[in-house]
């Protein structure tokens, strides 16, 4: 034999999925889970069953997360870090926000967004110059820079978390509940999915697109906050007072969030197709195929997510307001949302539809999704008590 | 009658054709559109309004006031539904031959025309190289079947077959919950059915449920309904009401629900809190009956029956009002009132009646802080009541009980409006130092006291007179004569009454001044009057300035009260709130079914994206001296892209492991 026996079994082997892993895997795992026990020893005392499932479920659910993205690790660690930081510096006092120094400029809730913000914007004009000038570094940049972003939205979200219960123990929350926090877990998300696909298909030349979207959001969020102070931490109206919303409202993000992502490669589609073919831009955008790619798979996750969304809304409905179904507004959008996107899974995976007609219409699935998520609360009355513009 | 079999197989055909599906999917998204935009079931009268007799019939003979349980819309449901289930009835055959066969007898001219494929002669005999192949394939998590012939052999595996129960989990999932919500849960369609055969009528009066005729009632034993009722406090009842278009249907309970207590609780911020009700459930099937309590997002399931914290109102308060009929303040009256319950009066022997509509213990209202900024601020109870007259006409009013801060000075603040649509128009009433209106109320009926105002306004000009050494007693009784009149006029139609009387007697160039002159006489006599007001009141010396701000307060109040409608001003003096719960109350059996449903749905979604079934051939020829000819081929249903860059590492294995030389490779691998 050409080939020695025991080079053979090592070769045909599968290396089962621990032994693939690294040392700074286990330190991974290791942190996470320490930061878990952490948690339930000093707060188990005050969650009910629900919570502690969360959290059971949370645990292995980030771990296996940062094991699959690695670049989740450091991410996580960071924000973990810089939360800490914010709430130790306010050291149980809400007035510190104005006075200290690192509370007032980086890490209180508003002050994080406002780095988020900006951050997000520098990060959307580096990758268009980036993607203009075709220079690898500026591109590069714009990927720290959405990094950065991310960073502080997630560390003001938590931070904004710990200044709840400060305000007032009583109006303590997970900063899901209205319009304004949702917006920040929409950017976040948009944000993280896009870097999960550049680093998956190490292409940054769509980063212009999609922040494109991050940085509209950014906008609102920022007319938003001025215009009718929306950054104030109110306490939950009863309505909203469900374990559901804990996970109803995140599931719903990553499906706003991936069909964002879907519409922004299927204009760089659209671009890339219609464009003059010798086109710079043309050029330095991904293959049609990659870009087709992309969309279908931000759909299905979105998709996915989607309906877990919508049938974890149903379940609250069923609590909240005595039925899993009532076509209120927002229910029945969410439905059509779904419905939309049902249909075009369908064309394109049965009957193999491809190209410019799926990118338009994924373009447009985005307007309908826009309207399920902001059209409805401006402009059509129901029973979902939150976000009224 | 008997359809030939082509027909039925059109009709199959059809109805599982995945353009269809693709239509209802759209129509379905585009129908449940309007209903979003059209408010559903609101009362009739609101549609009317809003649309006209025209609009209002078309769409009411379209049903779109309760779209998503309109014939039309059940209809498109329907449709769907078969359309999912014949699409699965047509797959599920494929599918099957898709999971069971492994294509072991695949030809070598279809393996070689496929897009993967590897082809290598090995050193291995065909036994090792068949072995070899098992070896790489079981270890990679494929099943393999193999085939055996002298003069080859092939190796047929398969893995990720779970895609297709992902399949059937997403659509048999949708069937399952479109029956449970749509057949099970679907009380508005028995309801429509029972309609039909006549066996059902909606009730539209407003009538106590022991007057609703049986063809209105629903029995306990009815499968699902959803229906809500408002129960005061200390009170009970067995059934709930279900709304149907412009009427209701009764819904009798198996048990009855007993609310002890309602409670609102509110954070600091007056912003409420929770709303829970004391339950006691009285089951006559149970030895004794079930205290609990609910609130929101913490209903209570009492033996398949759902009972939610849906909202709360007035349970009919007892309140104590005080009654100042404006043009005889000193006979004011008391009396005890109920809310929801009508009174008869009478003023000069005119009929009115006080229509006593709700009442509030918290009023949360933007209030205008001493320093211009408003905020939030809960400015306490208030009682919404309406004063009918004779002729049926009703304006409506809301009085608040506490008196009102508005910079420094304290009123009794009541809102007047003659339609719901207007905002109220609100009277200030204010207080004197002692903190009763009792000041006002006499200086009220001072102004209108004749001899009063004669007998002041002979005082004022006679003292002014005197002052500017002026002897004309027929200016002096001008000045008097119109003094009274102007009061007159100012008590009974408010400055109203006197710029009306300018316009009549004066010309467009002099009414400037005719007004300034009018307004300087009214003036003198009103503070006259005010003065003997104080005086009756016992105030000695100067009036302070509080005093002269109240009589600007109390101009601007008297001046409004000419167009207040009620002859009254109702004091709230005090009460006894009783508060009703509103309960939404619901069965329906079919909510684990569509659970269910959902969670075939979910995973079956997942399964359907992110599990690829993959399929792999490994061909075998014998070659002369004890070496073999080998050929990988590979498929896969998902995710080409991934199967590329697999098919490589996979191709990867099978030439290290059995290649000699290989012959050559085809893979569309992206690196
Ligand atoms: C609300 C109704 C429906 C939903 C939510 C739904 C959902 C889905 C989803 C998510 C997929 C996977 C698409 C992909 O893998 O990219 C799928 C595939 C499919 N659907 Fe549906 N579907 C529905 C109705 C129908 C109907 C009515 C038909 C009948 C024509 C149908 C036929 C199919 C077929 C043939 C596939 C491909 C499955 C495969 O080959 O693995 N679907 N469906």
């Amino acid at each position: 034999m050409s080939v020695p026996q025991q080079a053979i079994d090592s070769l045909i082997e599968q290396p089962n999925l621990f032994r693939q892993l690294k040392l700074a895997d286990w330190l991974w795992a290791g942190i996470v889970l320490a930061a878990a026990a952490l948690v339930f020893s000093r707060y188990g005392g005050n969650m009910d069953a629900y919570e502690i499932g969360i959290l059971s479920l949370t645990t292995p659910g980030l771990i296996a997360l940062g094991w699959y993205w690695k670049a989740i690790q450091p991410y996580a660690l960071t924000v973990a870090a810089f939360s800490l930081l914010g709430i130790w510096l306010y050291g149980g006092d809400y007035g510190n926000a104005e006075k200290v120094f690192g509370l007032r400029f980086l890490f209180s809730s508003q002050s994080a967004v406002m780095w988020m913000s900006a951050l997000f914007v520098m990060a959307t004009v580096a990758y268009f110059g980036g993607l203009f000038t075709g220079s690898e570094f500026i591109q590069k940049t714009g990927s720290s820079l959405t990094w950065a972003a991310l960073i502080m939205g997630l560390t003001g979200l938590m931070v904004r978390w710990y200044e709840s219960y400060l305000i007032d123990p009583e109006f303590g929350h997970i900063p899901v509940s209205n319009l304004y926090e949702v917006f920040i877990l929409f950017c976040l998300i948009t944000g993280l999915l896009y870097l999960y696909y550049e680093g998956r298909y190490k292409n940054r030349a769509l980063g212009g697109f999609v922040l494109l979207v991050i940085s509209a959001a950014v906008g609102f969020l920022l007319w938003y906050s001025f215009e009718r102070d929306a950054d104030k931490i109110l306490p939950l109206v009863p309505a909203l007072k469900s374990y559901w919303m804990k996970i109803h409202v995140p599931a719903n993000f990553v499906g706003y969030g991936s069909f964002a992502l879907a519409a922004m490669t299927s204009v760089a589609y659209l671009l890339k197709t219609y464009g003059d073919p010798q086109g710079f831009i043309t050029l330095r955008l991904p293959t049609l195929e990659m870009l087709d790619d992309i969309t279908y798979k931000a759909i299905a996750l979105g998709f996915a997510f989607f309906t877990i969304a919508t049938i974890l809304g149903a379940m609250w409905a069923a609590e909240a307001w005595g039925g899993y179904w009532s076509w209120d507004p927002k229910e029945t959008w969410a439905l059509i949302v779904w419905l939309n996107y049902a249909a075009w899974l369908h064309l394109r995976f049965s009957k193999g539809w491809r190209g410019a007609p799926m990118a338009w219409w994924a373009v447009v699935g985005l307007f309908v999704t826009l309207f399920a998520f902001l059209g409805v609360n401006m402009f059509l009355s129901g029973l979902h008590s939150y976000g009224e513009l | 009658m008997k359809s030939s079999p082509t027909a039925v197989a059109r009709l199959i055909k059809f109805l599982g054709s995945m353009n269809l599906a693709i239509s209802l999917l759209m129509v379905v998204a585009i129908a449940s559109i309007i209903g979003t935009i059209l408010k559903q079931n609101q009362p009739y009268t609101d549609y009317e309004i809003k649309f006209g007799p025209f609009w209002f019939d078309i769409f009411k003979s379209l049903g779109l006031y309760d779209m998503y349980s309109a014939a039309w819309f059940l209809a498109i449901l329907t449709f769907l539904l078969l359309s999912i289930a014949t699409c699965v009835g047509r797959n599920t055959p494929g599918i099957l031959r898709e999971l069971r066969h492994f294509r072991e007898n695949a030809q070598e001219k279809s393996l070689r025309a496929m897009k993967h494929q590897l082809s290598l002669s090995s050193e291995l005999s065909s036994q090792d190289a068949h072995a070899m192949a098992q070896r790489i394939l079981a270890a990679q998590g494929f099943k393999t079947r193999q085939k055996v012939a002298d003069s080859h052999i092939v190796v047929a595996g398969m893995k990720g077959r779970a895609n297709h129960w992902g399949y059937w989990f997403t659509h048999i999932g949708m069937i399952v919950i479109l029956l449970g919500a749509g057949i099970l849960d679907n009380g508005s369609l028995a309801i429509r059915i029972a309609e039909w055969e006549g066996k059902l009528k909606p009730e539209t009066r407003t009538i106590p449920v022991a007057e609703v005729p049986a063809i209105s009632q629903l029995p306990a034993s009815n499968a699902a309904y959803r229906g809500s009722v408002d129960i005061p406090e200390g009170n009970r009842a067995n059934v709930i009401f279900l709304p149907v278009r412009d009427g209701y249907l009764v819904q009798y309970l198996p048990f009855d629900v007993e609310v002890k207590d309602f409670r609102v609780e509110h954070y600091s911020t007056g912003m409420p809190k929770s709303f829970e009700s004391d339950l006691v459930i009285h089951d006559k099937s149970e030895p004794k009956p079930l205290a609990t309590t609910i609130a929101v997002n913490h209903p209570l399931v009492y033996k398949g029956i759902a009972i939610y914290q849906a909202n709360f109102g007035d349970g009919g308060s007892e309140v104590k009002l005080r009654l100042y009929p404006f043009n005889n303040p000193q006979a004011a009256q008391n009396m005890d009132g109920k809310i929801f319950s009508d009174y008869n009066l009478t003023r000069d022997n005119k009929q009115y009646k006080l229509e006593l509509n709700d009442f509030r213990l918290f009023n949360i209202n933007d209030i205008e802080g001493p320093d211009g900024k408003t905020k939030k601020q809960n400015i306490g109870p208030s009682i919404t009541f309406k004063v009918r007259d004779a002729t049926g006409q009703a304006m409506e009013y809301q009085n608040y009980m506490s008196p009102i801060d508005i910079k420094g000075q304290r009123y009794l603040i009541s809102g007047v409006r003659g339609t719901p649509a207007e905002p109220f128009r609100y009277l200030h009433i204010p207080l004197d130092p002692k903190g009763g209106i009792d000041r006002f109320m006499t200086f009220l009926s001072n102004i209108q006291n004749p001899e009063l105002v004669k007998k002041s306004a002979l005082a004022t000009t006679q003292t002014s007179m005197q002052e500017t050494a002026i002897q004309k007693p027929e200016l002096e009784n001008q000045v008097v004569e119109s003094m009274v009149r102007l009061t007159n006029l100012f008590s009974s139609k408010g400055s109203e009454g006197v710029m009306q009387e300018i316009t009549e007697r004066f010309p467009e160039n002099q009414r400037a001044n005719a007004a300034d002159a009018f307004m300087k006489v009214l003036n003198a006599s009103l503070r006259a009057l005010y003065l003997e007001t104080l005086k009756q009141e016992g105030v000695t010396g100067e009036p302070s300035d509080a005093d002269w701000q109240f009589f600007d307060d109390s101009i601007m109040a008297v001046d409004k009260i000419s167009a207040y409608g009620s002859p009254w001003f109702l004091q709230m003096t005090s009460f006894k709130q009783i508060e009703a719960s509103g309960l939404q109350i619901t069965r329906s059996p079919g909510k684990p079914v569509v659970y269910f449903g959902s969670v075939m749905l979910a995973v079956g979604v997942f399964l359907l994206f992110y599990v690829a079934h993959r399929r792999i051939w490994v061909w075998i020829t014998p070659r002369e001296n004890n070496r073999s000819e080998v050929v990988v081929t590979g498929s896969s249903n998902r995710n080409q892209p991934e199967f590329d860059s697999y098919f490589n590492k996979l191709q990867g294995i099978f030439q290290q492991a059995m290649a000699q030389e290989v012959n050559h490779v085809r893979s569309t691998a992206s690196d």
